[in-house]
């Protein structure tokens, strides 16, 4: 039993180190500001910066989902999700509705794949 | 989000998490097919997912794991992709600032860009804050993504195409359907609309890595730089045009209603 774990060791020793250096490069970032920093108490130019990266964050997001369709970038008619997002945002716009956004977007990609479009 | 202030903690926490979890099983799946592909073994997919909880920090380990490239660049990439974690993580910090630091920790870890966008926004919406609501939504989401790696990692080849459900789309309609509640001013939506086309560029010009904190940065650098240019009425206060901002919670910030 020890000498299969060592050896199982030795076999993926670069992965494990890897995979150690790779889960401290996600945790400390996602663990370190929130934990440490005092939010109530941050300057007024900073807080105000903050206030608009969440904003920003979910478009730096979102922009390139809806624009890179298939691990290319497109914006033909030929991107379903392009396509599918236009008519989403005016739905999220005007129904302000969270989940009967999502039912919609998620309800015509499906239509679109099952009617053979995309 | 705000129709039902009363739920209980598992209520708002499981409703929180319902539309992330559609979105993680097929994505966590696709993740543990590739980690397979690149001569991971699936006992250590399943760890990533685990340890990591992190879409794209474990599809770029996987795709330069799988190339061949080194222990330093793996994880410097990975660490560039995470950028954003830090500005996510940091404009938590006022909304979480009355939390004991223990739980202020327990809620960094359970941080993605989803569990993210659902909190600020259900914070900015007027929902009280409660640890375990999030901690809920964060754990359930957690489970799902682990869940779906360990399917894809281990039983990759029994599971058909996922697409005809529509699953792929499902995280880009959560994003669409928060990012609009937070144009809460012109301003916002201004923006909005110049990080997502940065974005875009930034990834088309090939920094796939960098692209999303970098257009963070200079997308909430240009919202605070339009913000003191122009104090005028209207501007300066999102809550004047309409919007919902909540401002967290002790920081009364007389400064931004002059």
């Amino acid at each position: 039993m020890n000498t299969t774990m060592s050896a199982w060791v030795d076999a993926h020793g670069a992965l494990l180190l890897c995979i150690l250096g790779s889960v401290l490069a996600t945790l400390l970032p996602k663990v370190l500001p929130v934990t440490f920093l005092r939010g109530d108490s941050l300057p007024a130019l900073l807080r105000h910066w903050l206030s608009f990266v969440p904003v920003a964050v979910m478009a730096a997001l979102v922009g390139p989902d809806v624009l890179f369709y298939e691990g290319r970038f497109n914006i033909g008619a030929s991107n379903l999700f392009l396509v599918v997002s236009l008519p989403a945002l005016l739905v999220a716009w005007w129904g302000r509705n969270y989940f009967a956004t999502i039912a919609f977007g998620i309800g015509l990609v499906i239509l679109a794949r099952w009617l053979g479009w995309y | 989000m705000s129709s039902s202030v009363t739920a209980s903690p598992a209520t708002e926490g499981l409703r929180r998490a319902l539309p992330i979890v559609l979105g993680y099983v097929p994505v966590g799946f696709a993740f543990g097919v590739l980690a397979v592909k690149n001569h991971i073994p699936p006992s250590l997919a399943v760890a990533m997912a685990v340890l990591m909880f992190s879409g794209s920090g474990q599809f770029v380990f996987a795709s330069l794991w799988g190339a061949g490239a080194g222990i330093l660049s793996v994880t410097a990439a990975v660490f560039i992709v995470n950028l954003r974690y830090l500005l996510m993580s940091a404009a938590e910090s006022p909304w979480l600032a009355r939390l004991p630091r223990g739980r202020r920790f327990l809620l960094g870890l359970g941080l993605t860009d989803e569990t993210f966008a659902v909190h600020i926004t259900a914070l900015q919406g007027g929902w009280p804050l409660s640890p375990a609501t999030m901690f809920i939504c964060n754990s359930t989401t957690h489970l799902a993504w682990v869940t779906g790696c360990a399917v894809g990692a281990f039983c990759g080849e029994l599971v058909n195409d996922v697409r005809p459900l529509g699953l792929d789309y499902a995280l880009t309609a959560m994003f669409l359907a928060l990012l609009v509640p937070q144009c809460v001013s012109r301003l916002h939506v201004l923006v909005a609309l110049f990080t997502a086309v940065l974005s875009i560029a930034l990834k088309a010009a090939g920094m796939s890595q960098w692209n999303v904190a970098v257009a963070t940065v200079l997308g909430a650098s240009l919202g605070v730089l339009l913000l003191h240019i122009r104090r005028g009425p209207g501007l300066n206060t999102p809550d004047a045009a309409g919007g919902n901002e909540a401002r967290p919670a002790q920081s009364a910030s007389p400064e931004v209603r002059p």
